[in-house]
């Protein structure tokens, strides 16, 4: 079947098996390998892309198709013109990841939860991420790194 | 892990979609949150030969508390959780399943209706909609039917939708001003199916005794399951600590879970009833009762 998606800004067209998974399109036809496939259950949260601009979902359980003619933003797509996201710059500051596995996912659910609560409190935070694992024991600084991301998206000169 | 094949079919109405279940019978499934369906196909536990994507039927799409409250076939839970109206104390048991189920990411794309039809041992949405006593709509060959809940929830991953159906909304009752309810999971992680929950929903009369109450247990049987005893129990009667422990015996009673790793038989039994005396005490005291 033939679909169209544009994923960070960018149409792909290619011809795919109604059975290909979200995650495995973004990674094998598109070549983006960014977006990880962790627990391939829909369990741990590495595959999280955001759909349509707000929405986080799971990309291993939704199927490529279900996404045509939609918008999908990875995590290649956060930074622009060289210049880190400031959830990307949050994770960074606030050293929010060892392994990093996790972190695409985490940045695109943060993304997502940070359109709907813009000022998150610490519980918003944790709840919000509840659905994303790190297995680096690296969640208080994911938090850390969301608060200031959420700080700095409120106030986006401040942020330079 | 990749699911076998199927042709997919996108459906631009509620009519065309039924068209094509009928054209299919069983070997199509209906495909809307596919949050349950999607994970099932990638181990091999179902393999539909069609799925007809209802996620493009707009009127669909719908959560309308003019009235009752209804809850259309691709409403996603998190148009529940983030709406205005679930912070009344009437709705708290909706409002606490809202928070509850699977994980928050997955509740984006997750359905109630979806939820319902899957009928899973260890639902959320199918244990809340017995104790509030919800109505699904389901559209057949003949035009569409009403199925009170418990008709609905046959058995496991087994509903009263049949082949060549599909169920379009799902209807909560208003409830009555001095109502209130409460969902108490305990689950081993977010995002893991409970161990033992319990949906309460409890409405007092002018006078303080109770005139309606809806009881329901997951994990304690092939579906979830309603604890009759234990509201009879209680209607009629004064919120009491006596009422509140005789109910949670019932439902202790009343469970019949199967023992895995999150725990055995005797545990779940005696977590269905502390769960039910928790939800009631948590109902009440949303209610300004002490009991």
């Amino acid at each position: 079947m033939k679909v169209s998606i544009t994923v960070n800004g960018v149409a792909y067209e290619r011809d795919v098996e109604p059975r290909t998974l979200l995650a495995y399109f973004l990674r094998e036809a598109c070549g983006l390998t960014g977006t990880h496939i962790g627990c391939d259950t829909s369990s741990c949260g590495c595959c999280v892309v955001v759909l349509d601009g707000d929405t986080a979902v799971k990309s291993c359980a939704m199927f490529a198709v279900q996404a045509d003619g939609r918008e999908v933003l990875t995590v290649e797509g956060l930074a622009q013109g060289g210049a880190l996201h400031p959830l990307q710059q949050g994770f960074w500051d606030q050293h929010g990841l060892q392994c990093g596995y996790c972190t695409p996912g985490m940045l695109l659910t943060s993304y997502a939860m940070l359109k709907h609560t813009p000022e998150p409190s610490e519980a918003d935070i944790r709840e919000g991420l509840a659905g994303n694992l790190c297995r680096c024991t690296g969640y208080q600084n994911i938090v850390k790194a969301v608060q200031q991301a959420a700080g700095a998206m409120r106030q986006p000169a401040a942020a330079k | 892990m990749i699911p076998a094949a199927f042709d997919y079919i996108r459906a631009q109405s509620a009519d065309e979609a039924l068209a094509h279940l009928q054209q299919h019978g069983a070997d199509a499934r209906v495909l809307a949150g596919g949050q349950s369906l999607i994970p099932a196909m990638r181990f091999r536990l179902a393999r539909p030969a069609v799925l007809v994507d209802i996620n493009h039927v707009r009127d669909l799409d719908y959560v309308r508390t003019n009235g009752a409250l209804r809850i259309g076939a691709i409403a996603r839970d998190t148009a529940i959780e983030r709406a205005p109206w679930i912070r009344e104390t009437k709705w708290s048991l909706l409002q606490d399943v809202s928070r509850v189920v699977a994980d928050p990411v997955v509740r984006q794309m997750a359905t109630v209706v979806g939820s319902l039809c899957h009928n899973d041992p260890a639902g959320d949405w199918t244990t809340a909609a017995l104790a509030a006593r919800a109505e699904v709509t389901v559209r057949g060959k003949d035009g569409n039917r009403s199925v009170s809940i418990d008709d609905f929830l046959v058995d496991s991953f087994t509903t009263a939708v049949q082949e060549g159906e599909m169920a379009l909304a799902v209807h909560f009752p208003t409830p009555g001003d001095r109502t209130a309810g409460s969902y108490q999971k305990v689950e081993r992680k977010v995002g893991d199916y409970a161990t033992a929950a319990a949906a309460i929903q409890v409405s007092l009369r002018p006078e303080g005794t109770i005139a309606q109450v809806g009881i329901a247990l997951s994990a304690a049987g092939p579906c979830a399951v309603r604890v009759t005893e234990a509201e009879d129990l209680l209607v009629g009667q004064a919120p009491s600590a006596e009422a509140i422990r005789a109910a949670a015996d019932a439902a202790s009673r009343r469970s019949e879970p199967q023992a895995d790793l999150r725990g055995s038989v005797e545990y779940k039994k005696h977590l269905a009833g502390v769960l039910v005396a928790r939800g009631l005490r948590q109902a009440l005291g949303r209610l300004g009762v002490q009991a």
